[in-house]
C-alpha cells in the first residue's frame, strides 16, 4: 500500500537551526500551491490503495483548515483509500482550538506536535516562538478536540542539555496525552545561522554527552511504556507511524509539492525546490535520483533503522559476530538482524562497515 | 669555436644572498631573456623552486657577452642549489666550470653555506670571484663583508664589486669579472672526445638528454658515444646548447663547451651523472676523475596510498632519479603499507621535495614513513649489518655492538645566541668540538652530532632558536658506538611495522610518549576501542587510547527524503579509501605523517 506525503514548504519564520527548504509565504501563492497539490493528486492516477497520508513541512498549518478540508476531499476523490493514517505537522504556537477541531474533522487523526523540548530556556535557545505552556496546552488542546494519536517530537543534544534537563522534558512529556515520539539528535547544518554562532557551538555537547542524552532518552521512554521502534521513533504498542515505516520498509510513498521525495513505481526522485514552478507546472517535474531502488544496499541502510531490522543473509558480514560480542547488534529469532540503541546511536559506522 | 672566448662558471651563494636574483639579472644584460619574457627566478621554474624560492636543481643556459675589449664572449651559467641537502648538485655543476662568483650579502656577511660552497669549488680548483650583494639594503656594510672575506675565507677581496642584483647596480661590473678573471677552458679539440656527464633528464618525445661539459675533443651528429662508466652505446642525434626555455640543436660541440646531447636513450639506467662520454670508435684513455658520489643518508618507506599505484610511483621514482642521481630506492613491503619503495635521500629537505614533486607532478598520493638514517650493527658471531629500515633491526639477544652515523657540524651564530645553541646541541646529544669568533658578533660553533638527531627538525629548531640567524653545514665523519633500541608500536595489541624505529635508549621513553600522543590525536575514533602501546622489546613503555566512538547517526530522514543518508554513506566508504586497515583498525594517512612531527 502506498503513502502519500504532501510537502508544504512554507514557514512564517526560519529556525535557526533549520536547513531544509521553506520559503515566506503569501495568501496567493498559498492558494495556488494548494491548486496545484489537488492537480497533481489527480493527475498521477494512483491505482494502488492509499493507507496514509502525510502533510509535512515547512508549516503544514499555515494553510487554512478550508484548504487541509479540500486536499483531503480530493485524496477521497482520486485515490483508493483505505482506512487511512492522516498525520498532520502542527506547531505549538498560539491559541488554534478551532482551527485544530476543524482538521479532526476534515479527517486528520494523527498530529505530530513539534514541541521540541519542555525546557523554556533550550526552547529560546532553539530560537522556537513557543512557551513550554504553549507546548503542553496544545497537547491537551489536540486530545480534547478528539485526536487521540498524538506524536511529540524532541530534541535531543541541545547546547547545555543536562541530564537533568532532559529528564524534566522527559518526565513533562510522559505524563501528556501522546502514543509517540520523535526524538532527533541535534545535527548543525552547513549554512544555517545555528552552525555561524560560534558562542552556540562552544556550549554544544560533545559526541559522548549526546549519545548519554540520546540513550537516556531512550530507555526512559522504555520505561513509560513507549517502545523504541527506529532510530528517532517511538510509540505505545499499534501506534507506530505506518508513514514513516515506509520510508525504512521500502515500500511506496509519493510525495506532492515543491521539494517533496518519492519512492514510487521503480523510481527516487524528488520535486525541484521551486515554489512557482510547481504552481505554474501541469504535472509536478521529477528530478530522477534512482531508477532502482530497494536494492541490497538500500534495504540494509533503511532496514537497519528500525528495530525489526533485516533478514541477516541480506546482510552477510563477517563482522556481525564482532558487532554482537560489542552490542551493537542482535540476532533476533526470526533470523533478523537488528541494531541496539547503542548501535542505533553509532548507526553510520556500523551500517557503512556492513554494507 | 674558439675556446679563448668561452667562461664556464657557476654562482655560489648562502640561501638567500640573492643567486637566482643575479642570474636573473645576468640574463637580462646579455639579453638572453627579453625584458617583456622576463619574470623573477627564470632558472627555477619548477614549481616547488618557485614557491620555496629555492634552487633545487642545477641548470645550465649559454649566453652572449660583448665586453669592453670589443669581444663577443660565450657564458655558459650553471646555476646551482642553495642548501644543504643539496651540495652534491653544487659540486655537479663546479666540475663543468673554471670559476665560481661566490655571492656575499652585504649585510649578513659569510655564513655557514658561503663557507662550504667556497671550499667546495677551492677544491674543483675554481677561480673564485667574490661579489657582494644587497648594497642597497639600509645595514649593508660592503667593506666589512670584503673584509670579512679576506679574513675568514683567505681570497682577496676588497676590489670585489658592490651590487645590488636587485636594482641591477653595477652588475656590468661581474660580467666584465667573468671575462677577465675567469679563466678559458684549456680545451684541445684533436684529443679523442673526453665529456662529463653532469645532469640528465628525461624527455618523453626525445628520450634521455645528458648535460655536458667537454673536456677535450669534438663531438657531432651521427657520431656513436660510448658511456664509460656503463659500457652503453647511441648514435647522436641532436646535439647543441641551452637557452632558457629550449635547446638549440646546432651539430656540434667542441671542447670547452657546455652543452647536451641527445642520442635516443631510452633507458635511463644507461646515463649515470658523472660518467665520461667519449667516442666509440676513438675512445679516450682515461674517463674524468667525474666527482665525489654522494651517497643517500637519510631513508624512509614510502608507499602508494591506492596499492594499485604502486606501478605508478615506481615509474615516477624512476623519472626522478634521472634528474637526481642523489636519489635512491628499492622496493620494499610493509605488513602494513604494502608493497612500496625504500628511498634514500640526502636530507630531510630533499625527502620533502621528492614527496612534494612525486604527489603534484605525478598526482600520487603517498604515505611516508619516519625518517631513518643507516645503523651499522655487529651481531654476536661477528658478522657487520647496515640497517636502514628499523624493522630490519637485529633483535638485542644476537647484537654485540650498534653503532651510528655521526656528522660534523658547523654552525654560524650570532653571539648573543651561543646559549641557546648549546642548548640545543646538547640536547641532541653531541659533544662540543671548537668555538671561533668570526668577529666580534658572530661565532662558528663545531659539534660533532648523531645524524639521526639531525635529521628530523634540527635546521627548523637552529633557526627558531636565533631568530633565524643561524646558519649551518654538516658533513658525515662516519660511524661511532651508540646505545640504540628499536622502538615498536602497537596499535590494539598488534606491532606495526611502519611505525617502528630506531632511537636512542636516553631519549625513548620521551618518544615513545609522543608517538602515542600523536596517534592519538590522529586516529580517530572507531567501533572499538584502540590501544595505542609502544614498546622495547616485549616491554610497554607508553600507552594510550582512543576510546570507542559512541555518536555517528544521522538522525533525521526528513519526507522519505534519503539522499543525505545516502551520501553520507559514500562519504564513509570514500573515506575508508584513505584509511588503512590494520587488523581491526582503521589508520589514517595522516597518522603515520604525524609522527614526522613530533616537535610541533
Amino acid at each position: 500500500m502506498t503513502g502519500i506525503y504532501i510537502h508544504v514548504p512554507f514557514c512564517a519564520k526560519k529556525c535557526p537551526y533549520c536547513a531544509f527548504f521553506s520559503e515566506q509565504y503569501g495568501r496567493k501563492t498559498v492558494d495556488n500551491y494548494v491548486k496545484a497539490v489537488i492537480r497533481n493528486l489527480q493527475l498521477y492516477q494512483v491505482n494502488d490503495t492509499v493507507d496514509t497520508i502525510y502533510f509535512g513541512g515547512g508549516t503544514p498549518s499555515l494553510l487554512t483548515a478550508g484548504q487541509i478540508s479540500d486536499i483531503l476531499e480530493a485524496c477521497s476523490k482520486y485515490l483508493h483509500l483505505y482506512q487511512p493514517e492522516i498525520t498532520f505537522e502542527f506547531n505549538p504556537t498560539g491559541k488554534r482550538n478551532t482551527y485544530l477541531h476543524d482538521i479532526h474533522s476534515a479527517g486528520v487523526n494523527r498530529l505530530s506536535i513539534g514541541t521540541q523540548s519542555f525546557s523554556d530556556s533550550q526552547l529560546k535557545l532553539l530560537g522556537r516562538t513557543h512557551s513550554v505552556n504553549d507546548g503542553i496546552r496544545t497537547v491537551e488542546t489536540a486530545f480534547q478536540v478528539g485526536f487521540n494519536n498524538i506524536s511529540c517530537d524532541l530534541m535531543l543534544a541541545l547546547p547545555e542539555q543536562s541530564e537533568l534537563i532532559l529528564h524534566e522534558t522527559l518526565e513533562t512529556l510522559v505524563k501528556l496525552p501522546i502514543t509517540h515520539v520523535s526524538a532527533y539528535l541535534l545535527q548543525i547544518e552547513e549554512g544555517t545561522p545555528f552552525s555561524q554562532n560560534q558562542d552556540l557551538l562552544a556550549r554544544c555537547l560533545d559526541d559522548d554527552q549526546s549519545a548519554d542524552r540520546y540513550l537516556q532518552t531512550v530507555h526512559f521512554l522504555e520505561d513509560a511504556g513507549i517502545h523504541q521502534y527506529e532510530v528517532s521513533s517511538f510509540a505505545k504498542k499499534g501506534f507506530e507511524s505506518r508513514h514513516n515505516l515506509k520510508y525504512w520498509k521500502c515500500v511506496d510513498y509519493l510525495g506532492i509539492g515543491a521539494g517533496a521525495h518519492s519512492c514510487y513505481m521503480g523510481k527516487r526522485f524528488y520535486v525541484p525546490e521551486d515554489v512557482s514552478q510547481f504552481c505554474d507546472g501541469e504535472h509536478q517535474t521529477e528530478i530522477i535520483l534512482s531508477e532502482n531502488p530497494y536494492d541490497r544496499e538500500e534495504r540494509i541502510m533503511l532496514g537497519l533503522r528500525t528495530v525489526e531490522g533485516v533478514p541477516a543473509e541480506l546482510v552477510k558480514s563477517q563482522k556481525i559476530p564482532l558487532f554482537q560480542k560489542a552490542g551493537y547488534l542482535r540476532i533476533g529469532e526470526n533470523g533478523n538482524i537488528s541494531l541496539t540503541a547503542e548501535g542505533f546511536a553509532v548507526s553510520n559506522a556500523v551500517i557503512s562497515a556492513m554494507i | 669555436m674558439d675556446s679563448e672566448k668561452i667562461r664556464n662558471f657557476c654562482i655560489i651563494a648562502h640561501i638567500d644572498h640573492g643567486k637566482s636574483t643575479l642570474a636573473d639579472r645576468i640574463l637580462e644584460k646579455t639579453k638572453t631573456v627579453a625584458e617583456r619574457d622576463m619574470e623573477q627566478q627564470i632558472l627555477d621554474n619548477m614549481d616547488l623552486e618557485r614557491e620555496r624560492g629555492i634552487t633545487i636543481k642545477a641548470r645550465a643556459v649559454r649566453l652572449n657577452y660583448t665586453a669592453k675589449d670589443g669581444e663577443t664572449y660565450i657564458f655558459n651559467l650553471i646555476d646551482t642549489p642553495g642548501h644543504v641537502d643539496f651540495n652534491y648538485e653544487v659540486s655537479r655543476s663546479l666540475a663543468a666550470c673554471e670559476g665560481a662568483i661566490l655571492i656575499v650579502d652585504a649585510s649578513q656577511g659569510i655564513e655557514a653555506q658561503t663557507l662550504a660552497n667556497t671550499y667546495l669549488a677551492i677544491e674543483h680548483d675554481l677561480e673564485v670571484v667574490p661579489v657582494v650583494n644587497k648594497i642597497d639594503l639600509p645595514s649593508a656594510q660592503p667593506e666589512k663583508v670584503c673584509q670579512e672575506v679576506e679574513d675568514v675565507i683567505g681570497i682577496p677581496a676588497m676590489d670585489a664589486p658592490r651590487i645590488s642584483a636587485k636594482l641591477g647596480t653595477n652588475v656590468e661590473e661581474v660580467l666584465e669579472r667573468i671575462v677577465t678573471d675567469i679563466p678559458a677552458p684549456k680545451a684541445d679539440t684533436s684529443a679523442p672526445l673526453k665529456a662529463l656527464i653532469f645532469d640528465s633528464y628525461y624527455d618523453s618525445y626525445k628520450g634521455v638528454i645528458i648535460y655536458v661539459r667537454v673536456k677535450d675533443g669534438v663531438v657531432k651528429v651521427g657520431d656513436t658515444i660510448h658511456l664509460m662508466a656503463t659500457g652503453a652505446e647511441f648514435t647522436v642525434t641532436e646535439t647543441g646548447y641551452m637557452t632558457t626555455d629550449r635547446l638549440v640543436n646546432v651539430g656540434e660541440l667542441s671542447a670547452g663547451e657546455v652543452g647536451y646531447i641527445s642520442a635516443s636513450i631510452k633507458s635511463i639506467g644507461d646515463t649515470q651523472v658523472g660518467d665520461t662520454v667519449t667516442l666509440a670508435d676513438n675512445p679516450c684513455a682515461e674517463p674524468l676523475a667525474g666527482y665525489r658520489k654522494v651517497n643517500p643518508m637519510v631513508f624512509s618507506g614510502i608507499y602508494p596510498a591506492d596499492g594499485a599505484k604502486y606501478g605508478d610511483l615506481r615509474d615516477a621514482l624512476e623519472k626522478l632519479q634521472l634528474n637526481d642521481a642523489a636519489l635512491s630506492f628499492e622496493p620494499e613491503t610493509s605488513v602494513a603499507l604494502g608493497f612500496g619503495f625504500r628511498c634514500g635521500f640526502l636530507g630531510l629537505l630533499h625527502m620533502e621535495i621528492i614527496q612534494e614533486r612525486l604527489e603534484r607532478e605525478y598526482n600520487l598520493d603517498l604515505i611516508t614513513t619516519a625518517p631513518s638514517v643507516i645503523y651499522k650493527v655487529t651481531l654476536t658471531d661477528g658478522t657487520v649489518q647496515y640497517i636502514d629500515n628499523p624493522t630490519n633491526y637485529p633483535d638485542p639477544s644476537v647484537l654485540s655492538m650498534a653503532e651510528e652515523p655521526m656528522v660534523k657540524a658547523d654552525i654560524l651564530v650570532p653571539s648573543e645566541f651561543v646559549g641557546n645553541i648549546m642548548d640545543l646541541c646538547q640536547d641532541r646529544r653531541g659533544t662540543f668540538k671548537d668555538m671561533q669568533y668570526l668577529d666580534d658578533t658572530r661565532v662558528t660553533l663545531k659539534y660533532e652530532l648523531p645524524l639521526n638527531e639531525i635529521v628530523y627538525d634540527f635546521f627548523d629548531a637552529l633557526k627558531s632558536r636565533t631568530k633565524g640567524y643561524a646558519s649551518f653545514d654538516y658533513e658525515l665523519i662516519g660511524y661511532a658506538p651508540s646505545k640504540l633500541v628499536k622502538l615498536d608500536i602497537l596499535l590494539n595489541g598488534e606491532i606495526v611495522d611502519a611505525l617502528s624505529f630506531i632511537v636512542h635508549t636516553d631519549k625513548a621513553y620521551a618518544r615513545a610518549r609522543k608517538i602515542a600522543e600523536k596517534l592519538k590525536e590522529n586516529i580517530p575514533r572507531q567501533l572499538f576501542e584502540v590501544p595505542i602501546q609502544a614498546a622495547i622489546g616485549g616491554k610497554i613503555i607508553a600507552r594510550e587510547t582512543v576510546k570507542a566512538m559512541r555518536k555517528d547517526v544521522l538522525a533525521k530522514c526528513y519526507g522519505g527524503d534519503i539522499t543525505r543518508k545516502k551520501k553520507l554513506l559514500e562519504k564513509q566508504k570514500e573515506g575508508k579509501k584513505r584509511m588503512r586497515q590494520l587488523g581491526t583498525v582503521e589508520v589514517p594517512q595522516e597518522a603515520f605523517m604525524s609522527v614526522l612531527k613530533l616537535d610541533e
